[in-house]
């Protein structure tokens, strides 16, 4: 190991290991990969369903084939992965400070940085649900990373609280492997899962879906022994006289995913109170200048193929500066307009070259819908859509001569 | 007979109405390409899954495996006694199989590599 | 059966005390308790807050020891190798009434010994806190109020009185104490026996119970529950000092405070209870923001990681009890030992020991007596130079396994095998802060959970989160 490389990448996930191929590809050789675990390949590892790569390679794959498949790539490019080793400290000089059992403490010096560290899951505490803390309540990746990594079955008659996709997905392992999924709880009004889940992991095992209800309370000293499920009103209070009692062995919570920007906050970059994600120009370089953010760290993706999409733009931003050195900007913010929950980039250089997909999602479900992205009274851009929702990823592609032409901010906006 | 289904065939999920007589699909609406009436027709007939799971290998650790082509939906839990039943030993590589034809002319293989 | 000089029945902040003051003295003592692990009860949930001691009225037990031990605390929790800050507290007045209130406070502290108290006005207090409530109008501000970790201290001084000779016995659950020629012999429920020459019950919510089994009914003891929201490290910086309301007819209401590991808490409720529930409630919870919000309107509450709730034992008498038994000689009662008994029990353990035990047995000073223990091995507190030294005599510590925490292997491990020994997930927590984090185990507990299985020996489906029943998987899957 060197004291310092041209690039270093923080995670060698599904983020990282494209980040690392496209950045090598893009001329810049000189690579190190930095990855906590004891393999690449981050939470696909554990992700043994299919329909991975299913938009970007037309294939349905699993988790462990989709990481197969560019730790090949790093792996055919010579390029260096540091195992087992956490990054302790970063900051804006683009010095990395990480540990490991080999090597001890030790700092890098890097041209350009690029952030994959991922994202992790809202744990039950961060929902004050009231109760007991007997053994049996885990979040939803924890019970997969028992059940797929370890092979146990972290319990037999299970209730589960939101119905992301890695809740959806767990409904169907644990039922696959003999457990009883007695109920998924949603607290909104619809899935921000993915209707091929709803379908495959709920449908097929009539598994009923609660939409509108949440778990009100645990029970248990030890071990959960049972909850109390209510029905939400519209400000997602629990309706007095709706309480449905289950007993369970078992609670699993798939709330949401936070990005993990610990290590981002620590070397003060900016980050976006929306996505809880660095704010970042068109080649995900974020405010600090030669550090770059892709895949879970930057947003919460629904599909791992927008994550190498995005991963890929980053290593190729970062080779550019390592290349290239910086250039100066002429930046646009956008702005998120009516129904938009975020959109990425949240900054638009106007020097940098080629076109932009802007990546967004909505705030509600709707359908029959134009998004239109205005700079003033303007209309830069416009696209029918007929059914949108939160859970679905949505992008627009703005040409580098419309970004060019921009004379202000720019609003992203839904019109009905 | 009257279906209404859910197309997973991309992230669009379109609701899709499927009319069958005699257990054959007649027609197919609501759906946005081609992909999708073929989903709902099979989807009405006899569905198929993709059966994704684990194995304990002879060292202890856990294989993801899958079968190679989709096998009948109302099969899984039944497959799932077959495969539960192996413990192959390493190297494993993705691809490798290792139950020939387990179902429907599917393959069940390794998807992971595990030396 | 073994025979013990003494027995400590109850092992949380006064009992671990207690027992590493005996092994001051060449007495052999044990520790009895109903829990896997020690500091399961008060000692586990509550607000970790080393109290000037103005609250308690003058010339109570509670004025005495907590003035007392809020001068020992630093040097003791410095020695048990465990956090401690001298953060000082502010009780914060919202109303001219209030206003009254703390300077009736202030006076009773001074009465008290506190030393160093002063009443600030809104803009004093605003300076010292920019957080707090537009609506304040003022402070009681006591620079002697701390904080320090309740279970971490009580891990640490039973862990140093095991390291100086005394015997932990855990899941011993007293069901039985007969009187003998030469004192007690105490039985469990699960047949495991000791005898001894003394008694010492510090066994908190059933400190009531015990007393009766032994013989002695006087000793009424209820149950008080506080519930807590603990928010993201990221807060820890939100107040400075430990922020009260003033004491009112409606009661003293919630406090705002870092915590010594650099947490926000907010807490704690106070509502009798019928029986030892740590369960929270819907309302309590909402209750701890509204009022958490009252005291500072932007507390960050979207930052919580985790909510719980502690049962604190009171006495009928409203002051501890620290006294031998009327009725049966040689029972030595610290009962209903409630707030401020965290700060109080180096000062109770010093008169406990010196004075009542004391009084029955002869006291010989233990020459072998090694009261530091070594600090807890933060990695985050040393230097690269002394990390690398510890890595490299043993890579595990190089293996960052709780990443919220950034807490090692190697410092598990050391857990599992230093006194009191770690032996379920939640007492790994407690030791070392793995799991404590903000993803609260997401990540880290199936490799907790396999250290724990490798260390300790058993497969992997015994490994416990806590206690009995606790076990964390239900089986092997093929």
């Amino acid at each position: 190991m060197k004291a310092g490389y041209d690039i270093v990448i923080i995670g060698g996930g599904p983020a990282g290991l494209a980040a690392a191929v496209a950045a090598y590809d893009s001329g810049v050789k000189d690579v190190l990969i930095l990855e906590r675990e004891a393999r690449t390949g981050g939470i696909l590892n554990q992700c043994i369903h299919n329909g991975f790569g299913l938009t970007r390679f037309k294939e349905s794959m699993t988790g462990p084939e989709y990481a197969a498949r560019f730790e090949r790539e790093v792996k055919a490019r010579g390029i260096e992965v540091l195992l087992e080793t956490t990054v302790l400290s970063l900051n804006q000089q683009r010095e990395v400070t990480a540990v490991s059992p080999e090597h001890g403490v030790f700092t890098v010096r890097a041209g350009a940085v690029i952030l994959a560290m991922g994202c992790r899951e809202r744990s039950r505490g961060a929902l004050n649900i009231a109760g007991s803390r007997p053994a049996g309540i885990y979040s939803a990746g924890t019970a997969q990373k028992y059940v797929n990594i370890k092979g146990y079955l972290p319990g037999k008659e299970v209730v589960i609280l939101g119905s992301g996709d890695i809740g959806l997905i767990m409904a169907r392992r644990m039922t696959l492997e003999g457990a009883k999924v007695h109920a998924v709880c949603e607290l909104m009004p619809y899935s921000g899962g993915l209707k091929r889940n709803i379908v495959q992991c709920l449908n097929d095992f009539n598994i009923p879906l609660y939409l509108s209800h949440t778990i009100t309370k645990i029970e248990g000293k030890e071990r959960v022994t049972g909850v109390v499920v209510s029905q939400v009103d519209e400000n997602k209070q629990p309706i007095k006289g709706t309480e449905k009692h289950f007993n369970c062995d078992t609670v699993l919570f798939s709330v949401g995913l936070i990005p993990e920007n610990e290590l981002t906050k620590s070397a003060n970059i900016p980050l976006s109170p929306r996505t809880r994600g660095a704010v970042v120009y068109q080649n995900r370089e974020t405010e600090a200048q030669g550090i770059f953010a892709c895949g879970n760290v930057l947003q919460v993706h629904d599909l791992v193929d927008f994550v190498s999409e995005e991963a890929e733009i980053a290593g190729r931003g970062a080779a550019q500066f390592v290349l290239k050195g910086a250039h100066p900007r002429e930046s646009v913010s956008v702005e998120n307009g009516r129904d938009i929950s975020y959109v990425l980039p949240q900054k638009l250089d106007k020097n940098a070259s080629g076109d932009t997909k802007l990546y967004f999602r909505v705030a509600r479900p709707l359908k029959e819908i134009k998004f239109v992205l205005r700079c003033g009274e303007h209309v830069v851009l416009e696209r029918k859509k007929r059914v949108a929702v939160p859970g679905e990823m949505e992008t627009l592609l703005l040409k580098e001569s419309q970004i060019k032409e921009l004379s202000g901010n720019v609003t992203l906006e839904v019109v009905e | 007979m009257k279906h209404t289904l859910t197309c997973v065939e991309c992230p669009m999920g379109c609701e899709i109405e499927v009319v069958t007589e005699n257990g054959a699909a007649v027609s197919v609406t609501g759906n946005s390409c081609p992909r999708g009436k073929a989903y709902a027709e099979n989807e009405v007939v006899c569905p198929k899954r993709v059966l994704t799971t684990t194995v304990r290998m002879t060292d202890g650790r856990m294989l993801p495996v899958k079968t190679n082509l989709p096998v009948k939906k109302a099969e899984l839990l039944a497959l799932m006694q077959t495969v539960n039943g192996l413990h192959p030993t390493a190297p494993v590589h993705i691809g490798d199989v290792l139950v020939k034809n387990i179902s429907d002319g599917a393959d069940l293989v390794a998807a992971d590599n595990m030396e | 059966m073994r025979e013990y000089d003494v027995a400590v029945i109850g092992g949380g902040i006064i009992g671990g005390s207690i027992l590493r003051e005996l092994t001051k003295y060449k007495l052999s003592v044990c520790l009895l308790e109903k829990e896997a692990d020690v500091a399961m009860g008060q000692s586990r949930a509550n607000s970790g807050i080393v109290h000037a001691g103005f609250d308690a009225a003058e010339g109570s037990l509670k004025a005495k020891f907590n003035v007392a031990g809020n001068r020992m605390m630093k040097g003791y929790a410095e020695e048990l190798g465990v956090k401690y800050k001298n953060n000082g507290s502010l009780v914060v007045a919202f109303s001219e009434e209030e206003m009254q209130a703390i300077t009736a406070l202030k006076a009773r502290g001074e009465k008290n010994g506190v030393p160093r108290l002063e009443i600030l006005n809104a803009e004093e207090l605003r300076e010292k806190e920019p957080n707090i409530s537009q609506e304040a109008l003022g402070a009681l501000y006591a620079p002697t109020g701390g904080i320090v970790c309740p279970y971490g201290l009580t891990i640490a001084a039973i862990g140093n009185a095991m390291d100086n000779g005394a015997e932990l016995f855990t899941e011993f659950e007293v069901s039985q104490i007969e009187k003998t020629k030469k004192g007690f012999t105490v039985s469990a429920v699960d047949g495991r026996e000791i005898s001894c020459k003394l008694i010492v019950n510090c066994a908190g919510y059933a400190s009531g119970k015990i007393g009766a089994i032994a013989g002695d009914s006087s000793i009424r003891v209820g149950g008080r529950r506080g519930e807590y929201i603990l928010l993201d490290r990221e807060s820890g910086n939100f107040v400075s000092h430990t922020l009260f309301f003033a004491p009112t007819k409606l009661g003293k209401g919630i406090l705002v405070s870092p915590t010594v590991d650099g947490n926000l808490l907010l807490g704690p409720t106070a509502e009798e209870i019928p029986e030892n529930d740590t369960s929270t409630s819907a309302a309590g919870l909402a209750s701890v923001l509204e009022k958490a919000k009252k005291m500072c309107p932007a507390v960050p509450v979207y930052n919580a990681i985790t909510s719980f709730a502690g049962v604190r034992a009171y006495n009928d008498r409203h002051d501890f009890i620290i006294e031998e038994s009327a009725t049966v000689a040689g029972l030595i009662n610290c009962a209903g030992i409630e707030s401020p008994g965290l700060t109080a029990a180096p000062a109770i353990a010093e008169y406990v020991v010196g004075e009542l035990v004391g009084k029955k047995l002869s006291l010989k000073k233990n020459e072998n007596f090694h009261g530091r223990r070594e600090a807890e091995l933060h990695f985050q507190s040393l230097t690269v130079e002394e990390k690398n030294a510890v890595i490299a005599k043993d890579p595990a510590y190089g293996k960052i396994v709780c990443r919220c925490e950034q807490i090692s292997e190697g410092e598990i491990v050391r857990a599992i095998h230093e006194n009191p020994p770690a032996r379920s997930v939640d007492a790994v927590k407690r030791r070392t802060r793995a799991g404590m984090g903000r993803c609260q185990g997401g990540f880290c507990q199936p490799h907790v959970a396999e250290i724990l299985a490798r260390e300790l020996g058993i497969p992997f489906e015994e490994v416990k989160k806590s206690g009995k029943g606790s076990e964390l998987v239900k089986g092997e899957i093929k």
